[in-house]
């Protein structure tokens, strides 16, 4: 069967398997910043924007989100063009091995959206689905905080 | 602060914005076309010789390319263990083998076009066991009659194998029960340390493929790309000229990417093939059969003079390295050899230690090597003896640690799977940890007896640690470095950045040498055809032993550099010469000549040559890190939660010389720690089946399980290290589980002798308290 995305604001139509997982497609097809691979939705580091809520795309049917608008991490920014969350990441030593960075960014991206002016406790709940082994979270969250107050600066 | 322009500063680490914009930097991020997947069919008993295999009903299956078993690859006895040559583990491993020997054991592969395909396929290959019977407990195993685990012809490395004693450690100074006999207060605990996993979130990976040239090439997730190769090359039975490793970036090592067990399976398939092959673990894979922290029992038993010097310290050591040896010597080893000197005004010393083969998961190497388990022991016997001293915690351990000047036997005595090497304290600074930690955490306000009617109890607890920098006289790291026409440097090294920063590090370390600023560092790591050899990631090896080498080399390269200098200035005092900016200039007439113009000369016009140099670094010591940490934690009696408050880590690791990176290994270390102590276990069925694979049923902490963590580095200067640096990576991991432990002390006066602490055992102990 045939989905269609717009990804990153490009439309997009992929051949898919009915049962397919939104991970393995999006991958398969080039996609690979997103990561992860424990296809629970327990790790989170494969999260995207579907429809502007992050989500775990290891445990979304790749049928089920039919016409839905995917942001990935290069959606947020690229490497010539990076959001201030990922400025701010570098920044802070956010970043160790980085593979679980992308699924972060993106929940964190999602929560000041909505809440551009978030406590730390909504901060570190927007991010408890994003394992990271490396960082021990401290240097994430003070990230996300230099992110809001340059998001702040920048309005 | 220091002096220094790039030194002790908080670049960014270099590959941090790629990693943060999701470029294809990790092993599986790239494809090659006509990849045959691999999956492999695992043992669901715990001991049982393969009687026979049969694979003809799986090979019919369309788009199935190969399938192996032991009957049709190498039977070459080796280890997984990713160490230097010749390596301290056991050869008691085949690629595949006739027996397996834990639940998850590797059985056959498949290769095919799909990994649906390869999944559908192990359905269908017929295995007839005999099942042997099983021994899951480190104590029974060692007795006789006891299942004998490895009984095959051929293997060596082993202490005793009808015995399943994978080593035997004894080392001893001083008359250790004299010292117990003279001493006026002893106190001896045991405790017991569980299975757990490093859980990186990167699974382990490879990608190999043929290239142009019909040379293998093996993408990996390795923390050791040099041994990779030469042990590929090893099982295989091919040149170690004939293979190429390549490591891209890394999503985290923590030791368990030190092994060898994905590697010289998919590059078999290769090999057979000419195809591209791929071979990614799963999540469940990762947890049962990649490897675990060794788990341990451990007893310390401490005698002391009434005024608080030690006299005596003994400890026992039972580690259990599951079905296979890989690291069980070294590991164990490191369990007395990093702890012991620390407390080295005892002059009767004694570390004993056995490590036993079961039918259970395989151990390797996991951050903090054994450290971790002797600290979560000794650092609570030491609380245990200053209370029946009546003395503070932090005044006991001010009187007893190792200071600079001092040495301990235990150096010398106990290497890593041979001798040690003496070698005197240069640098350290554990007053001021123990100052400057008790005042952050408010220790002399808190430490008074909390309110025993309150449902919720505060406590407070301490521990102090030491590490290594690197094994001495047996790790080496070599790197090349060159000028380019624009004034920048590449630098080309073995040494291999996990997510540590490791590569901004050197990139600092060679700015600061050379005068200019890290951008125009290009750094290029662990590629067994480009760059010189490393041992790769592990004993805290990283910025002293691989930074240690660019140092050396960027030294050399300054001195070709003031060598053409000479001409040009006319002028034959180098000493005059400073590296500035992207300049030479001398200070005694002013003169000025930038790189650039220095690397245009040499490549094109005179005194022609290409400005470079290799050079390598092997240590006569290895300079332990000292850390000391605090923790205050509250306690629900009512519920048995213990809920960590505030952390706080006074760590010296010499000179940083990127302080943000090196807080970053010091809060995930801690964190990682916490998880260690309070949530992460194996758990196992009567069978020897891991029931909790997974991150729902195994918890690692999340953003929501963190205390407020405060870390301070207290700066010494290393004589050994680059610019003064020492390691940083490990010791923090060690100091989570003994801290808390001291701490439920101190709220609620119990201890816990089975880790981890969890709600359950709390109320149990509460309840056998009868509080």
């Amino acid at each position: 069967m045939k989905v269609h995305y717009k990804i990153n604001g490009e439309e997009k139509e992929f051949d898919i398997q009915p049962g397919e997982l939104l991970l393995d497609v999006l991958r398969r097809n080039n996609y690979t910043e997103i990561k992860g691979n424990c296809y629970l939705g327990t790790c989170g580091a494969c999260a995207v924007l579907i429809n502007e809520v992050a989500k775990a795309t290891c445990t979304t049917l790749a049928a089920q989100v039919n016409n839905a608008e995917i942001i990935t991490i290069k959606g947020i920014g690229t490497i010539s063009e990076p959001h201030l969350l990922q400025k701010a990441f570098v920044e802070k030593g956010a970043v160790q091995c980085g593979f679980c960075t992308p699924g972060t960014i993106i929940s964190a991206y999602a929560l000041l959206k909505n809440n551009p002016d978030p406590t730390e406790e909504e901060i570190k709940r927007s991010i408890d689905g994003n394992l990271c082994r490396c960082t021990g979270y401290v240097q994430q969250i003070e990230a996300i905080k230099f992110a809001i107050k340059l998001l702040k600066g920048g309005k | 602060m220091n002096g220094f322009e790039y030194i002790g500063k908080n670049i960014g680490k270099i590959d941090a914005m790629a990693l943060a914009t999701g470029q294809p930097l990790f092993t599986d991020d790239i494809s090659f076309p006509n990849t045959l997947h691999i999956k492999i069919l695992y043992s669901p008993h715990a001991h049982a010789i393969i009687e026979d295999i049969d694979t003809s009903e799986a090979e019919k299956i369309p788009r199935v390319k190969l399938i192996l078993t032991y009957k049709n690859t190498p039977q070459v006895l080796h280890t997984t263990a990713g160490q230097g040559w010749p390596e301290p583990s056991p050869y008691d491993t085949c690629m595949f083998n006739k027996k397996v020997r834990y639940v998850g054991d590797r059985v056959a592969a498949v290769a095919a076009e799909t990994e649906e395909i390869a999944y559908e396929a192990l359905k269908h290959i017929k295995v007839n066991y005999k099942k042997l019977p099983a021994v899951f407990d480190p104590e029974e195993a060692m007795k006789e009659g006891a299942p004998v685990i490895h009984d095959e012809e051929g293997i060596s490395g082993v202490y005793n194998p009808k015995r399943n004693i994978v080593s035997h450690i004894e080392v001893k100074a001083g008359d250790i029960e004299k010292g117990f006999e003279e001493s006026d207060v002893v106190v001896e605990d045991t405790f017991e340390m569980q299975y757990a996993q490093h859980c990186p979130i990167e699974p382990h990976a490879t990608i190999t493929y043929l290239d142009e040239y019909g040379r293998l090439v093996i993408r990996t997730s390795t923390q050791v790309p040099f041994h990779v190769r030469r042990i590929v090359a090893q099982v295989l039975e091919i040149p170690v000229q004939n293979i190429r490793v390549i490591k891209p970036r890394i999503g985290g090592g923590f030791g368990v990417k030190q092994e060898i067990i994905l590697e010289e399976i998919s590059a078999f398939v290769t090999l057979k093939t000419s195809r591209p092959a791929r071979l990614v673990y799963t999540r469940e894979e990762e947890f049962v059969s990649s490897r675990t922290r060794h788990p341990m029992k451990v007893t310390v038993k401490i005698g002391a003079k009434k005024n608080g010097i030690f006299n005596a310290i003994k400890m026992y050591a039972l580690s259990n390295n599951g079905a296979y040896g890989t690291h069980g010597l070294t590991v164990t080893s490191n369990t007395g050899s990093k702890t012991l000197p620390l407390y080295n005004k005892a002059p009767n010393i004694e570390f004993i230690a056995d490590v036993a083969y079961t039918n259970l998961p395989v151990a390797g190497a996991y951050r903090g090597y054994g450290a971790t388990q002797g600290y979560a022991a000794l650092e609570q016997v030491v609380d245990e003896i200053a209370e029946k001293l009546g003395m503070g915690p932090a005044e006991i351990r001010k009187i007893n640690h190792i200071k600079v000047g001092e040495t301990s036997p235990i150096f010398k005595a106990l290497g890593e799977g041979r001798e040690g090497v003496t070698q005197y304290i240069q640098s350290e600074a554990t007053d001021k940890l123990l100052e400057l930690g008790t005042k952050e955490i408010g220790w002399y306000e808190k430490i008074r007896k909390p309110a025993k009617e309150a449902t919720k109890v505060r406590g407070i607890g301490m521990a102090l640690l030491m590490q290594g920098s690197g094994i001495p006289l047996i790790d080496m790291g070599a790197a090349t470095i060159k000028l380019n026409e624009d004034g920048s440097f590449n630098v080309l090294y073995g040494g291999t950045d996990i997510g540590t920063g490791l590569d901004t590090v050197v990139a600092q370390i060679v700015s600061e040498t050379l005068g200019v600023k890290p951008e125009q560092i290009i750094v290029y790591a662990a590629d067994t055809d480009v760059t010189p050899f490393d041992k790769g990631a592990y004993a805290s090896s990283g910025t002293f032993i691989s930074g240690g080498a660019v140092y050396n080399a960027a030294l050399k390269v300054r001195e070709q550099i003031l060598e053409v200098t000479k001409e040009i200035f006319g002028e034959f005092n180098t000493k005059d010469f400073i590296l500035k900016d992207g300049f030479v200039i001398s200070e005694k007439s002013g003169k000025k000549v930038s790189l650039s113009e220095i690397a245009y000369q040499t490549l094109y016009l005179k005194k022609q040559q290409q400005i470079m140099a290799t050079s390598s670094f092997v240590s006569d010591s290895s300079p332990p890190p000292f850390a000391a940490h605090f923790i205050e934690i509250e306690v629900d009696k009512e519920t048995g939660i213990i809920t960590p408050i505030k952390y706080v880590a006074a760590v010296d690791c010499g000179v940083a010389i990127n302080p943000e990176l090196a807080k970053g290994q010091i809060i995930g270390s801690i964190v990682n720690g916490i998880g260690y102590a309070l949530t992460e276990e194996y758990k196992f069925s009567q069978t020897g089946k891991l029931i909790n694979s997974n991150f729902m049923e195994y918890r690692i902490p999340s953003s929501r399980d963190i205390p407020d963590i405060k870390t301070i580095l207290v700066e010494t200067y290393e004589p050994k290290g680059p610019y003064g640096a020492k390691s940083v990576a490990e010791i923090n991991i060690n100091g989570p589980i003994p801290a808390i432990g001291n701490a439920l002390y101190n709220a609620l006066g119990i201890r816990i002798h089975k880790l981890p602490y969890t709600p359950e055992k709390v109320l149990e102990a509460l309840k056998n308290k009868g509080a």
